[in-house]
């Protein structure tokens, strides 16, 4: 062993009628020689009746080449071929012993049809839908026991854990939103000016502007950012606090998980999602009567007289009013996708995937239903 | 760091082969130097337990020796060869012939005990679908693992499980040294003498060297050939147990003679057989 890198191939000659030797290294490291190598026993064999397998030719041995010999005098055995070692080195002898070969219980899981599959899937997905929507409820309700003991115990309420939250939701999420909600206003305020020109209406654009930003885009362009950037990171914590039993460690405590971490977190997203929301309106505005000023040649001035006679109080309150009941269906289904992390890395992924992209749907059906509230109130 | 060569190495001689060198480590981080000229020899077909107080950097070392941490300076060698030096397709090789067994096991979470066993074959090697098979399943029942156990998610085990299927990843492409991070820490007693076993079974019929790192004192007394101990950034003694039992280094001292350290020593004294 001069170079231990050096490696001989494993290989096998027939010195007589009944002895075949062995030489070389019998290891993995030969692959599928290894393999051809260990069936040429069983071929060569198979034409004697007395095999001697003559080892003292081989300068190494691992599991699989000692498997394979294994394997080999196992099948030689069946077909009435005895078989025996010689000139086999001791810690040779040692590993042959340990890798007796044998067959495998097969697996015990079953593996039924693909059509069956999917069939079983769909079914599961469905009544996944019906206990996902049972267990949202349920954990609403769970929520405002929970609002309703901290509101008389006032105490108990985690104000320092609130205000963190409300700087990592609200405080440094306004950047990316002012920006998003901006560059969306004047898209929107260039495609009005472009489309009513025609008519010779563009004035009209800054209605538009006014009445689509404040009623519908501000908020559910805010809800989706912070679906996508808060909900995920409120499952990724509360989820790997799961894994690590941290939440289990509060709960042997005598704390409530609810108390201590969910609420504080969908408190914030309740108190940050309008303010948000606001500003995210704001800079909607300010970016479509920039592009007004640009495409439309409409002053400022003017865009704002404008708009004042487009918009009413009303028509800001129906978007605002909405923020806090999507962020309270965000924070509900952020947290308790988090809760049902299960121990792996991978279900983490899973649950932080699905808690953003049903946060997501949500809030667009809400939206939905608050359109159709609005028009059937009038409002 | 004279030893004598280990009892029960197949290849034991009058010069054992040097199969990990360590030269003059330094390992830091910011200001701190962790590794300060640090020396060790690993000879092949030993098992070698290092001990060393809880923050000494005995897992630095460890990662130190595979390569995940950066050194300052100093050289390691491993099978004879410059690590540092090697070209990345040779150091691949290199590592191919090593492997390490993680603390918390370090096993895939999306693949089952068995692929997890398969990955390293699967990716290295071209074998037939059979072979990688019972290959697998071999390694399973090596480890003393129950075959049902083979389509088990990590997330499914139990701890013990979990270092077993481990161990069974570290052993499958039947490395010459592997690297065990405190197997027995979080074991029961039973288990952990389980685990023992089942290391000296494997390190004689695989003649595997055997680096481990741990804070069991039984594992010492049981499978090691000789005890390396870390302090202060240095390997302060190396040897058989006994000559570290006898060492008047105060650290030593208290690690050995100490209350719980004594009772196994005066036990084992009793016993007389180190």
């Amino acid at each position: 062993m001069a170079d231990p890198n050096a490696h001989q191939p494993p290989d096998l000659t027939r010195s007589n009628d009944q002895r075949l030797a062995l030489v070389g290294d019998w290891t993995l490291i030969a692959q599928r020689l290894l393999e051809s190598k260990g069936q040429q026993i069983v071929e060569l064999g198979a034409q004697m009746h007395a095999l001697k397998l003559d080892l003292s030719g081989v300068t190494r041995l691992d599991t699989a080449g000692a498997w394979l010999i294994n394997r080999a005098r196992r099948q030689l055995g069946e077909a009435d071929v005895s078989v025996e070692l010689i000139q086999v080195r001791p810690e040779y002898l040692k590993l042959l012993g340990e890798t007796d070969y044998h067959e495998f219980a097969k697996s015990s899981r079953p593996r039924p049809s693909l059509m069956f599959d999917l069939l079983a899937d769909l079914g599961e997905s469905a009544v996944n839908g019906v206990k996902e929507f049972y267990r949202g409820s349920a954990f609403l309700g769970e929520f405002v026991w929970t609002i309703k003991r901290i509101a008389l115990t006032p105490a108990h309420f985690r104000f320092t854990s609130l205000v963190y939250h409300m700087e990592s939701i609200g405080l440094r999420g306004a950047p990316i939103i002012i920006l998003i909600n901006f560059l969306v206003g004047g898209i929107v305020a260039q495609q009005g000016i472009f489309q009513l020109q025609r008519f010779g209406a563009s004035s009209y654009a800054v209605d538009l502007i006014g009445i689509l930003v404040l009623r519908e885009l501000g908020v559910l362009l805010t809800a989706i950012m912070i679906a996508g950037r808060s909900g995920s990171a409120i499952t990724a914590e509360i989820g790997s606090m799961k894994m690590r039993e941290e939440i289990d460690a509060l709960t042997v405590m005598g704390l409530s998980a609810g108390e201590v971490l969910i609420v504080p977190r969908i408190l914030a997203l309740v108190l940050s999602l309008p303010i948000l929301t606001y500003i995210a309106d704001m800079s909607a505005l300010a970016g479509g009567m920039l592009t007004s000023w640009t495409y439309g040649g409409i002053s400022p001035t003017a865009f704002l007289s404008l708009l004042k006679e487009a918009i009413a109080l009303h028509t800001f309150m129906v978007g605002i009013i909405k923020a806090p009941f999507m962020a309270l269906v965000i924070g509900l289904i952020a947290s308790m996708d988090g809760l049902a992390t299960q121990g792996s890395a991978e279900s983490l992924g899973r649950q932080v995937t699905a808690s953003v992209v049903k946060s997501i749907f949500m809030v667009i059906v809400l939206d939905g239903f608050f359109a159709i509230f609005f028009a059937a109130i009038d409002y | 760091m004279s030893s004598s060569p280990p009892s029960n190495s197949a290849n034991a001689g009058d010069n054992p082969e040097v199969i990990i060198s360590v030269r003059d480590l330094v390992v830091g981080f910011g200001d701190k130097l962790v590794m300060n000229g640090l020396n060790l020899d690993v000879y092949r077909g030993e098992v070698l337990g290092f001990v060393g107080g809880s923050g000494q950097g005995k897992s630095v070392l460890t990662r130190a020796i595979l390569g995940l941490v950066p050194t300052r300076s100093g050289h390691i060698s491993i099978f004879g060869k410059d690590r540092d030096a090697l070209p990345a397709d040779q150091r691949k090789l290199l590592e191919q012939r090593w492997g390490v067994l993680f603390q918390n096991g370090a096993l895939f979470s999306g693949l089952t005990v068995k692929q997890n066993i398969q990955m390293p074959m699967r990716e290295t090697r071209d074998l037939s679908p059979r072979l990688m098979d019972e290959l697998a399943m071999l390694k399973i029942e090596l480890v003393g693992l129950k075959p049902d156990a083979a389509d088990k998610f990590p997330s499914e085990l139990s701890g013990g499980m979990v270092k077993r299927a481990a161990l069974a990843r570290a052993l499958a492409l039947d490395p010459e040294l592997v690297f065990l991070d405190e197997p027995t820490s979080g074991l029961d007693p039973i288990g952990a003498a389980d685990f023992d076993d089942l290391i000296g079974t494997l390190q004689q019929t695989l003649g595997l060297t055997v680096f481990m790192v741990t804070h069991d004192l039984d594992s010492l007394f049981s499978i090691c050939d000789r005890v390396a101990a870390l302090a202060d950034g240095k390997v302060i003694a190396a040897g058989p147990l006994q000559e570290l039992l006898d060492s008047p280094h105060p650290w030593l001292r208290s690690y050995f003679h100490g209350v719980r350290g004594g009772r196994l020593t005066a036990g084992v004294a009793a016993r007389g057989d180190v």
